[in-house]
């Protein structure tokens, strides 16, 4: 159990450093929070769906859980690259252990990323409806970052170089959050679009985040929060197992 | 203390290693050397359970490494050829997360780190990133690193590769005197032969994955009828160079590499 506790705090640590990147990282959810925000605002209020703004901080809030997440775990590629990763895997700790630990550390990063959206999103004039929900979607945040966490690593235990990187987020993570009803809503789809939305995990996570921040929901918080938690099992297991499979 | 005995892996077509046994008795410093590509790095990631043997005995301490890898692991320390040390972190988080990996107790934790690091010159320095450290600083951390679970036997594999002759120096001074009083078996290979002669009692000499030659510095350089080890050396492998077949080689694994099933 030392084991878990030792690498997440790496990841933590890791992270509280690195405050240029987490400057940076605020610089793509602030454009669309701002630009989309109030640039397609009067279109989305015409059209009688209320304030954009409002609309779009969960989503943009899940954008960030997911790109954090997501890259923390295929910053194993990195810890390949600079060696780091053999002198954990030839430690005398079950993988699973060190797999739990950098996933989970890789998380809670991501939750931090989060809220500190969150706060950013309030500025900006974000106003969650239902103060009181908030716990809840705090909640649905730790889910989504635990599914992609895991999914990342997946990802870096299987891409062995940096050049795989770009095609995981041409065609992976940026599909994630472009299907994901970040940006859009979610009722009266195309049939085929409304499909590849619900096979999204992205799409229950930012539906749960809605739904407890905004009081505006199209699948139920509580089915939300039980699709996340199947997804985040699963992906868990898939990360293990690759985990598992790699070879020094 | 190694126990090694007809060891075989293959990489496709390419027998690494065909065939090797040795012994390393306790409390020895044991050189294995070898051109670019003789098997070296393979036999010591087979010693380290980090490759399964294809065929073959190994004992390290007695044990097994690949029915009980835990219990192997905790027995000896690694300097691997390439660094593997977490740049952003500090030289003392670096000891105390390897630490707590291999459940060292928290009291003697400590301890141990402060003894390492002063005995390595670094105690000083424990508080500093060792992204910011010099080549040689990062080589030292990591042997004191290896150090830490007092483990029987440490492995270092080209500890010195891309060092100034002073840090080599100090590096194999501060080894030998850790041979001397923690009595730690060292496995070592290293490409200068003036390092092998200098810190080594027993050496072999491993060419296209079988051992070519063993015994003391002196005995390699009666056999073979020269005045020192480089000699030997060159006279038991051949003056050829290696390097761009194993370059090749290593390109198309790096190829293959890219997506593993």
């Amino acid at each position: 159990m030392s084991a878990i506790y030792i690498l997440w705090l790496r990841e933590l640590k890791r992270y509280s450093r690195s405050r240029a990147q987490i400057l940076a990282s605020l610089g793509q959810p602030l454009l669309y929070l701002l630009v989309l925000g109030f640039g397609l605002g009067p279109v989305f209020q015409r059209a009688g769906q209320g304030s954009y703004l409002q609309f779009v901080a969960p989503g943009v809030i899940g954008m960030s859980v997911l790109f954090t997440s997501i890259f923390s775990g295929i910053g194993l590629l990195w810890d390949r690259q600079f060696g780091f990763l053999k002198e954990t895997l030839v430690a005398p700790v079950p993988r699973l252990h060190i797999m739990i630990g950098r996933t989970l550390g890789g998380a809670s990063v991501a939750m931090l990323q989060g809220l500190l959206i969150l706060v950013v999103c309030l500025i900006a004039g974000f106003r969650p409806s239902n103060p009181a929900l908030l716990p809840i979607g705090i909640g649905v945040m730790a889910l989504v970052a635990i599914v992609f966490a895991a999914l990342g690593t997946a990802i870096g235990s299987t891409l062995q170089n940096m050049q795989g990187f770009q095609l995981v987020m041409n065609f992976l993570v940026m599909p994630i959050f472009f299907l994901s009803g970040a940006l859009f809503p979610l009722d009266g789809l195309p049939a085929a679009l409304a499909v590849i939305t619900r096979l999204d995990p992205l799409t229950y996570g930012i539906d749960g985040l809605r739904g407890t921040l905004i009081g505006m929901t199209h699948f139920g918080v509580v089915s939300d929060i039980g699709v996340l938690a199947v997804v985040a099992s699963a992906f868990m297991v898939l990360g293990a197992y690759s985990f598992s499979r790699i070879q020094v | 203390m190694i126990h090694v005995e007809n060891l075989m892996k293959t990489y496709g077509e390419v027998k690494a290693v065909n065939g090797v046994s040795f012994d390393v008795t306790a409390g020895e410093i044991f050189a294995f050397l070898g051109p670019n590509g003789a098997g070296k790095t393979t036999t010591i990631q087979m010693l380290t359970t980090l490759v399964r043997p294809d065929s073959g005995r190994i004992e390290i301490d007695g044990l097994d490494p690949r029915t009980r890898p835990h219990d192997v692991r905790r027995r000896f320390g690694i300097v691997f050829q390439d660094p593997s040390l977490d740049g952003e972190l500090t030289a003392y988080e670096n000891m105390e997360l390897h630490g707590v990996l291999y459940h060292v107790p928290r009291r003697t934790r400590h301890e141990r780190i402060e003894r390492l690091l002063g005995i390595f010159e670094l105690w000083d320095r424990r508080d500093t990133y060792v992204k910011k450290f010099s080549g040689g600083m990062k080589r030292r951390l990591e042997i004191a690193r290896g150090l830490l679970h007092t483990p029987r036997i440490l492995f270092l594999d080209e500890p010195t590769l891309g060092l100034d002759p002073q840090s080599r120096n100090q590096l194999w001074t501060q080894v030998k005197h850790l041979n001397e009083t923690e009595q730690v078996t060292v496995f070592l290979t290293t490409h200068y032969m003036d390092e092998a002669d200098r810190v080594a009692h027993r050496i072999a000499i491993i060419d296209h994955g079988r051992i070519v030659a063993r015994g003391s510095s002196a005995e390699l350089k009666a056999q073979t009828g020269t005045d020192s080890l480089e000699g030997a050396f060159l006279k038991l492998t051949g003056s050829t160079i290696r390097d761009e077949r194993a370059d090749a080689a290593d390109q198309l694994r790096q190829m293959a590499k890219m997506w593993r099933r």
